[in-house]
């Protein structure tokens, strides 16, 4: 048999060659051709068919054939009746599922009417400060039918807590709500950092909340484990699925450690991945993730049942890799990155808006974005064939390659005692500020490229019209909490707050108490402070 | 006082995360020869005032992601004044449309930066436009 290093000698380093360092985006230096001796998984073993264990191919047997991936597009901006505006629209436009996204106020457990809430009312996402707001959110929105999903993470509870009370206001019962709720604060502390308590309490009731969901919300998904910040914050595709699975890994050992079955929770885990700009890169990342997410949970815990087996994520594009220099090209690089995401076989979508880096998207943005999926979906033909690029000898040896480095991490990472105290030492946080500063360089040095940024510049930029919130909002919502504040009966309040302080002291579960505390008017900030109070507050350590 | 090396307060206001572009100036800066504290995430406008006090730095940069910027830039410039200290220069970056920009230069800030500038162009702006305070 001829082997590539023969080829490699004899035919390819006779061949011109370009002067460029061929990597991925995330720099990991690939081989000109790859062959069946770069592939070392094994067919039965290894790879297999969609819908069987180890999943590489995919979670469902029929994958796309059964059922497309759900397109559900992330909004939220403004007050609560002005998303709730956006939500109708994109439902009306063929989106199968809402997707909502808080201010930072809302995000990090402040009121509006906080100081620190002051010019952010409104401006990343929707300003939720109590029930009421969340009522106004899902106005006209069957909460039975449509799944939700949330994005907040140390502020989570008490968002969920207001769902479920919005949805028993509703007449729906908590059992047929169903929807995700992001509740990743490992990642938080690695990446996205928006926190209110240090790693130990965070986590507890991240655990708090995957317990009562099991037992309580059963369609609902209490974490989903995310990957997207990380890479956001500048990681590598390996770093991004290794330091991913290691924080799965310790909310499956806390849910253990309260005595729930992993066969009770594990199916309810879901997902979250970046697609970057490194097609066959991200391909493989999302194939590899199956496979070793399929096999800790059935050699590390135990799993009997295969829905505990099943890595299903959502995924997004990468935010971090458009461009406000000639912002129409992001069309085009949110077309490839959605295209890995479906060709990695991705449970559902979000598609960035080309104008995303410069402000909120316009409504004729988000239709394009939307629109990419559907050309995906119903023009391009890959969504025919399940894991079309399995058995590329490239694909297969990146995932493989992928899953080997990206055990090396969470071996790594046992070894030094598990997450929280890996985050304590402030690893995975330096893993990745190196990595993105790596990355800076090698586009300040042109080794990589950015279309526009760094190589094919224009002088003028062609501007495009963006997304302008009205700052006379915020003043609106502030007087509006305000007024609220003042008709509440405080004493049922306070007893609420009360039993809430009082769960955070014993141990008791706390999204009863939670739940009642919302149904009593109390505000994202208020039961914010009964944490801040009783488990203290984490500061940045600023590693650089 | 030639060889006094400057020093630079890279600091993140607001409330959201968004610290990898912090993180490369303020290291970026270090590489360049420059005195650099990093404040952290989520300071309040007092917090990064009193920072550059403390620190007796001769230049601030802020880093704002969240569309805050035309409420945190002028508190800060406003409390900088009161403490007697507004011969620190103010320079920024991160999402601020351009018109934002504008106006925030007329206001007194010195730079600001959008995405895609370079760390080296950052460093050389740094190196030209900024003094000893004295």
């Amino acid at each position: 048999m001829r082997t590539r290093e023969q080829w490699f000698h004899e035919t390819y380093q006779r061949s011109t060659q370009r002067p460029a360092r061929f990597s991925t985006v995330s720099d990991m230096e690939l081989e000109p051709v790859y062959g069946p001796q770069d592939v070392t998984s094994d067919f039965d073993r290894d790879i297999g068919y969609p819908g069987e264990y180890p999943y590489t191919r995919g979670v469902y047997g029929s994958m796309y054939r059964g059922r497309l991936w759900t397109m559900r597009q992330f909004a939220g901006f403004g007050l609560a009746e002005d998303t709730n505006a956006r939500f109708h629209f994109l439902l009306s436009q063929g989106q199968d599922g809402l997707s909502t996204a808080f201010d930072m106020p809302t995000l990090m457990g402040y009121d509006a009417d906080h100081q620190r809430a002051r010019g952010e009312v409104g401006r990343e996402g929707v300003s939720v400060t109590s029930i009421h707001d969340m009522a106004r959110l899902f106005d006209r929105i069957p909460v039975d039918k449509v799944t939700t999903s949330m994005t907040v993470n140390c502020s989570a509870s008490i968002l969920l807590a207001m769902y479920l009370v919005n949805a028993e206001r509703e007449g729906v019962p908590w059992e047929r709500v169903g929807g995700t709720i992001q509740n990743d604060m490992l990642k938080e502390f690695i990446a996205q950092k928006e926190w209110i308590c240090p790693p130990r309490p965070a986590v507890r009731i991240v655990t708090d909340m995957i317990e009562f969901c099991t037992r309580k919300v059963p369609r609902w998904h209490p974490v989903s484990i995310s990957g997207y910040h990380i890479r956001e914050a500048g990681s590598t595709a390996v770093q991004e699925l290794a330091f991913t699975l290691a924080d799965g890994i310790c909310y499956v050992e806390e849910a253990l450690k309260r005595g729930l079955d992993i066969d009770d929770f594990a199916p309810r885990l879901s997902f979250f991945f970046n697609l970057h700009n490194d097609f066959l890169e991200e391909v493989a990342k999302l194939r590899a993730a199956r496979r070793i997410w399929a096999r800790l949970m059935k050699e590390r815990f135990h799993a009997q049942s295969d829905k505990s087996m099943l890595l299903r994520t959502h995924a997004q594009t990468a935010g971090a890799s458009l461009t406000a220099q000639q912002p129409i090209n992001n069309v085009v690089r949110v077309a490839i990155q959605a295209l890995a995401g479906v060709m990695g076989g991705v449970q559902s979508l979000h598609t960035n808006s080309m104008d995303e880096t410069l402000a909120l998207p316009t409504e004729g943005a988000v239709m394009v974005a939307l629109r990419t999926q559907q050309i995906i979906a119903e023009e391009s033909g890959v969504a025919n064939t399940i894991d079309p690029l399995g058995g590329s000898y490239a694909v297969e040896a990146l995932t493989d390659r992928m899953e080997r480095e990206a055990l090396d991490y969470i071996r790594k990472i046992d070894e030094m005692g598990g997450m929280i105290r890996a985050i304590d030492a402030g690893y995975p946080q330096r893993e990745i500020a190196d990595a993105a500063f790596h990355y800076q360089r090698q586009l300040e040095d042109r080794i990589k490229t950015v279309v526009g940024v760094n190589k094919y510049t224009v002088p003028e930029e062609m501007p495009i019209p963006t997304l302008k919130i009205d700052p006379a909002l915020e003043e609106k919502q502030v007087q509006r909490v305000r007024k609220m504040k003042q008709q509440r009966n405080a004493a049922r309040l306070r007893e609420s707050l009360r039993r809430v302080a009082e769960a955070c002291r014993s141990g008791e579960n706390l999204m009863e108490p939670i739940c009642e505390a919302v149904r009593c008017e109390a505000t994202v900030g208020e039961i914010s402070d009964v944490f801040r109070a009783e488990f203290g507050v984490y500061k940045d350590p600023g590693w650089l | 006082m030639a060889d006094k090396r400057l020093r630079i307060v890279v600091a993140k206001p607001g409330l959201d995360g968004h610290d990898r572009g912090a993180k490369i100036i303020a290291r970026a800066l270090r590489d360049g020869g420059f005195e650099v504290i990093y404040t952290g995430l989520h300071q309040t406008p007092e917090m990064i005032v009193e920072a550059v006090l403390q620190e007796d730095a001769d230049a601030v940069g802020l880093s704002v992601l969240s569309g805050a910027h035309m409420t945190l830039f002028p508190e800060i410039m406003r409390l900088l004044k009161e403490k007697g200290a507004d011969d620190v220069a103010v320079f920024g970056g991160g999402i601020i449309p351009e018109d934002d920009a504008a106006k925030l230069k007329a206001m007194g800030v010195k730079e600001i930066f959008t995405p895609g500038a370079s760390t080296e162009d950052i460093v050389k702006w740094v190196r030209e436009n900024i003094h000893p305070r004295q």
